[in-house]
């Protein structure tokens, strides 16, 4: 396409205002030159002959006449082989190399290149010449680290092709011609193993989208029991600063059964992607015993690093995402945090004078929410494969406040809530998810009776806690005292989990289902405890040989020892059980 | 020879508005007036028409003024011979000592490449307990200290200044009161600590564009300092200033507030100075400490939020201690592994007990009877604040921990504190085992 080019008339932060004669579309990528410098910016409003764009880099030294050269192309993406393990940052420059060229600090206006185009691939055809074919097909596949990845017809194509060419098996770089193809009028394209995808379009090259129904494992006792996420789903984690929203996402994105995952470091602390940069090549995937880089991007837009990059920095994420998932795979999206992405586009509302809304953010702040966490899903390929991505996003509310905008927006898109609470990380109880008010829309992986029935002795523990702030210890009987004192023991043995213990950490569905019919033992039975300090007693001690259980190795010598020890502390006690279990019983 | 404007078109606050051409965005000018020169910056840019923050504020600047372009951002001076020295917030000495005007440096410069960054591994030792043992300061990190105004959070600053086991000290002291000023120089003067300190003091009496500049100038020079190999820690007093400095200008500018006055960009204008935080690979670091104090002790308020969200933790100073509930420094987990094995699960088991404590002082305070339990940690939490909590207690790390245990042992047995098992057969006192045996 023809470049326009127009000149700088006005700047005002990281807005600047330009004036063109030429035809100019929204959305469209622009570099302003400084000196030697081409920096990169996106047309976000046009009026008569004046565009507003906002740029992608510091605007320090931009001067009034300063060229603009408009591509007329969108912000894109560089999808093929070789994504996986990269750090890039919003733009998807990749880092690393960044910091081989420019040391300590990132320097504006470099661009490089997003997949190595030295690496050669081991192209094997699944098509031959006279096959039929459209966007998504796959051309052929190479291996990248465990996975097949597959060559795929651009998602842009739109209608029937056929193969005229096609590359025979051998090794080639992403840039090389794979394939011709020659649709219906007879005009030929040309493929290559990589092509460029529009960040803010989702790529919809599947059969249908279907409802998310298999629990995403996620290892962590409290997600996995009573707040579960289905593979394709969508769940937020809002939460006040220090609840542990980052180290929650961590420890998911280490431990999480799926295929691959991909970290948005968006607009936070850049020492919290530092930490997954260095630790995660040295950590082993346990299902594939490769390093757990193998599995991983990281998109990382950190909080010093330029504001409008933030907010592409989410887009690019879902986008190679989304890339994946034609591929069948299972893709876990963290997003951290959307709230950052959210003041970014306030930030850029408020310097193009829009009208403000509710604490200043824009009018379309919810619907701009909504069609991103829509953009999960478990979708059919056409192939009859499944692949979904699920997106997880946490939101940081201004003052810890639910009711801010941000949270409220996402909370009504997605299907689980994991709402963290101060009082719980006040108190150390880690993951401080407040188990009484999240919520999931999914289903468990325990037996949904069971679980019920623990929540129900969490709630009454709740209350009867609350009444002995009032009416005090004795004032409470003893039959009151022990349901407190049951909530006490499921929420320091099972939801509370230590992310720093190597065993604690990451708990299987077998172990889970395991503990917890344990614990429902102890949560619907009858004790022979007379007093109230006989039984505090009773329950520190048997609190204490379970954190103790937690910490030993699945049926170790140990394990099994440790668990005779509380089967018989629990039987020197029970008499019986209480009539209230029927419910689960039945099953 | 740049060409100078003599008509200044509007004076609005702090902020005048000139018609210049051949002008950058953010670049440096002059504004020469009646009561002396100042410096300005450009800040907005519309056309022709050129708006610039005057540094030493828009009173007594009349629309015939100079205004004299240098063609170059905001600069500080770099070298040895900063140290000891005391500057303004626009780099003026302030201690009658010589200007400095060799090997300029740019402020606010571009920000670390993530991939560069390494995770953070050293303790910064203080010889507080509630630092040191409950929330480790760590090479590289960035910790506000909430506070409400009154708190002796200057004191708490000007001790870790004199005992921080690091290279250099940097203050940068915004709407500082002049008592306030005085008392740090006298006291690291005292403490023979000020050749290792450079101060950049803009004080409440000061213009307050100079409030602005103040992060950026010490972090520029912290910056260079860690690049050659020293560990500098920053200490920045008071934050919620210089948000208050923004605020104004910001309105000034007619810019649309988003919460409570506060311009929408207050999270990534406050970003972009703590994430100067940094551990150089192979060269020095860059550690924050930050004062902010909470108007009405509210942590809801924009200022102290939107910190919490980009330092790596808090601590709390509340009734001259500092608080364990709220505190929490994100980055012990890396350091308090490797300084003793009882250290984590110590920190955690106190912690917690304190919280119960609260508990039954709050059942008490209410006239509920004590029972036995509530009497131990009645007992427990008046020894944890003495021994612990109070200010004036100065003891290393591992004298702390020993203590810890000891305040343990005074107040429970060893299964109600639910420690592992290993460590308390471990770390116990001995003689109270040996005073039970004998029971």
């Amino acid at each position: 396409m023809a470049k326009n080019v127009g000149k700088i008339v006005g700047i005002n932060g990281n807005m600047v205002s330009v004036e063109t004669d030429g035809q100019v579309s929204l959305n469209e990528v622009g570099y302003i030159l400084v000196g030697e410098q081409k920096l990169k910016a996106e047309v976000i409003r046009i009026t008569g002959k004046r565009l507003e764009l906002q740029v992608f880099e510091a605007t320090s030294g931009i001067g009034i006449g300063n060229t603009v050269e408009l591509t007329g192309d969108l912000l894109t993406v560089e999808l093929g082989p070789g994504l996986l393990t990269q750090i890039y940052d919003g733009l998807q420059n990749p880092l690393p190399e960044l910091a081989e060229q420019c040391g300590f600090f990132l320097q504006r206006g470099i661009y490089l290149s997003a997949l190595p185009r030295k690496t050669e691939w081991d192209f094997t055809p699944s098509v031959i010449i006279g096959d039929t074919v459209t966007n998504g097909d796959a051309l052929g596949t190479v291996p990248e680290g465990k996975f097949d990845h597959r060559i795929m017809v651009p998602f842009g194509l739109k209608g029937n092709y056929r193969v005229k060419e096609i590359k025979s098996p051998g090794k080639y770089t992403v840039d090389t011609e794979m394939a011709v193809v020659e649709d219906e009028n007879g005009k030929t394209h040309s493929l290559s193993m990589m092509f460029n995808w529009p960040v803010k379009r989702a790529i919809t090259s599947y059969a249908e989208r279907l409802k998310p129904v298999k629990p995403m494992i996620s290892k962590i006792r409290i997600v996995d029991t009573f707040l579960p996420v289905s593979l394709g789903g969508t769940y937020c984690i809002p939460g006040p600063f220090g609840a542990g929203k980052t180290v929650l996402q961590q420890v998911t994105s280490k431990h999480a059964e799926v295929d691959i995952v991909i970290i948005a470091a968006c607009g936070e602390r850049a020492g919290e992607v530092v930490e997954t940069l260095k630790e995660f090549p040295e950590l082993i995937d346990p299902q594939t015993g490769k390093s757990l880089m193998e599995r991983t991007i990281i998109i990382c837009n950190t909080s010093s690093m330029p504001v409008a990059a933030r907010e592409a920095s989410v887009y690019t994420a879902v986008t190679l995402a989304e890339y994946y998932r034609q591929m069948g795979l299972n893709i876990l999206l963290l997003a951290d945090s959307t709230s950052r992405w959210a003041q970014a586009m306030r930030e850029m509302s408020g310097r193009l004078e829009e009208i403000p809304g509710e604490e200043a953010f824009p009018a379309y702040l919810e619907s701009v929410i909504a069609s991103f966490y829509e953009r999960a899903g478990l979708v059919r390929l056409r192939t009859g494969e499944f692949g979904s991505v699920t997106i997880g996003g946490t939101v940081s509310p201004a003052g810890g406040n639910f009711e801010e905008p941000v949270t409220q927006a996402t909370l009504k898109v997605v299907g689980a809530f994991h709402g963290l609470s101060r009082e719980r990380s006040d108190a150390r109880k880690y993951p401080a998810i407040h188990p009484l008010e999240s919520w999931s829309k999914y289903s468990s992986i325990i037996d949904s009776n069971k679980v019920e029935y623990a929540r129900d002795v969490l709630f009454r523990g709740n209350e009867v806690g609350q009444m002995m702030k009032v009416v005090g210890e004795e004032g409470t009987s003893i039959d009151d005292f022990l349901i407190y004192l049951k909530a006490d023991f499921l929420d320091y043995v099972y939801l509370q989990q230590n992310s720093f213990d190597p065993v604690d950490a990451a708990v299987s569905v077998e172990r889970q289902e395991y503990l917890f019919d344990i614990l429902l033992d102890v949560l619907s039975g009858k004790f022979n405890l007379e007093t109230k300090s006989d039984a505090r007693q009773f329950f520190n001690r048997l609190r204490q040989s379970f954190l103790d259980f937690n910490g030993s190795e699945w049926q170790s010598d140990d394990f099994k020892k440790l668990e005779k020890n509380i089967l018989e502390m629990i039987n020197d006690k029970k008499i019986g059980k209480l009539e209230d279990t029927g419910i689960f019983q039945k099953v | 020879m740049r060409k100078v404007y003599s008509k200044i078109e509007s004076i609005s606050g702090n902020v005048i508005t000139v018609t210049a051409e051949g002008v950058n965005y953010n670049d440096l000018a002059v504004v020469t007036s009646a009561h002396g020169e100042s410096l300005a910056n450009v800040i907005r840019m519309n056309g022709e028409s050129v708006s610039l923050q005057v540094f030493s504020g828009g009173r007594g600047v009349s629309t015939g003024d100079e205004v004299r372009f240098l063609g170059h951002p905001m600069q500080v001076s770099f070298s040895e011979n900063l140290l000891g020295r005391i500057f303004t917030g626009s780099g003026i000495p302030r201690d009658n000592g010589p200007a400095l005007t060799d090997n300029m440096i740019e402020i606010g410069g571009p920000s670390v490449n993530p991939a560069k960054r390494i995770i953070p591994r050293n303790m910064i030792r203080t010889g507080i307990p509630m630092i040191d043992v409950f929330n480790s300061l760590v090479e590289s990190q960035k910790l506000p200290i909430f506070s409400v105004s009154g708190e002796p959070y200057n004191e708490l600053l000007a001790r870790i200044a004199m005992q921080a086991e690091v290279d250099m000290i940097i203050l940068g002291g915004m709407g500082l009161k002049y008592d306030d000023y005085l008392y740090f120089k006298e006291t690291l003067e005292e403490g023979g600590a000020m050749s290792r300190t450079i101060f950049f003091v803009h004080t409440a009496a000061d213009p307050i564009v100079e409030c602005l500049l103040v992060p950026d100038m010490s972090l520029a020079v912290a910056e260079r300092f860690a690049l050659e190999g020293k560990k500098v820690l920053v200490l920045l007093t008071d934050m919620t200033n210089f948000a208050d400095a923004m605020k104004e200008i910001a309105i000034t500018m007619e810019q649309v507030p988003s919460n409570r006055g506060y311009p929408g960009d207050l999270y990534s204008q406050l970003a972009s100075r703590y994430e100067k935080a940094v551990d150089f690979e192979g060269a020095g670091s860059i550690t924050i400490l930050a004062v902010t104090t909470m108007p009405g002790d509210d942590v809801t308020h924009p200022v102290p939020d939107n910190t919490g969200y980009i330092t790596e933790g808090q601590y709390y100073l509340r009734n001259g201690r500092i608080e364990p509930f709220g505190s929490l420094s994100r980055l012990k987990q890396m350091v308090n592994k490797d300084s003793r094995e009882d250290h984590r699960a110590l920190m955690d088991g106190m912690i917690k007990l304190y919280a119960a404590y609260k508990e039954s002082l709050e059942k008490k305070s209410m006239g509920f009877r004590m029972s036995e339990w509530d009497d131990k940690l009645l007992k427990y939490g008046d020894l944890f604040e003495n021994q612990m909590m109070d200010l004036s207690v100065n003891i290393s790390l591992e004298e702390a921990l020993n203590s810890g245990w000891k305040i343990l042992a005074d107040s429970f047995t060893p299964e109600e504190t639910g420690l592992r098992t290993e460590l308390i057969n471990s770390f116990w006192p001995k003689e109270r085992i040996l005073e039970k045996e004998s029971n």
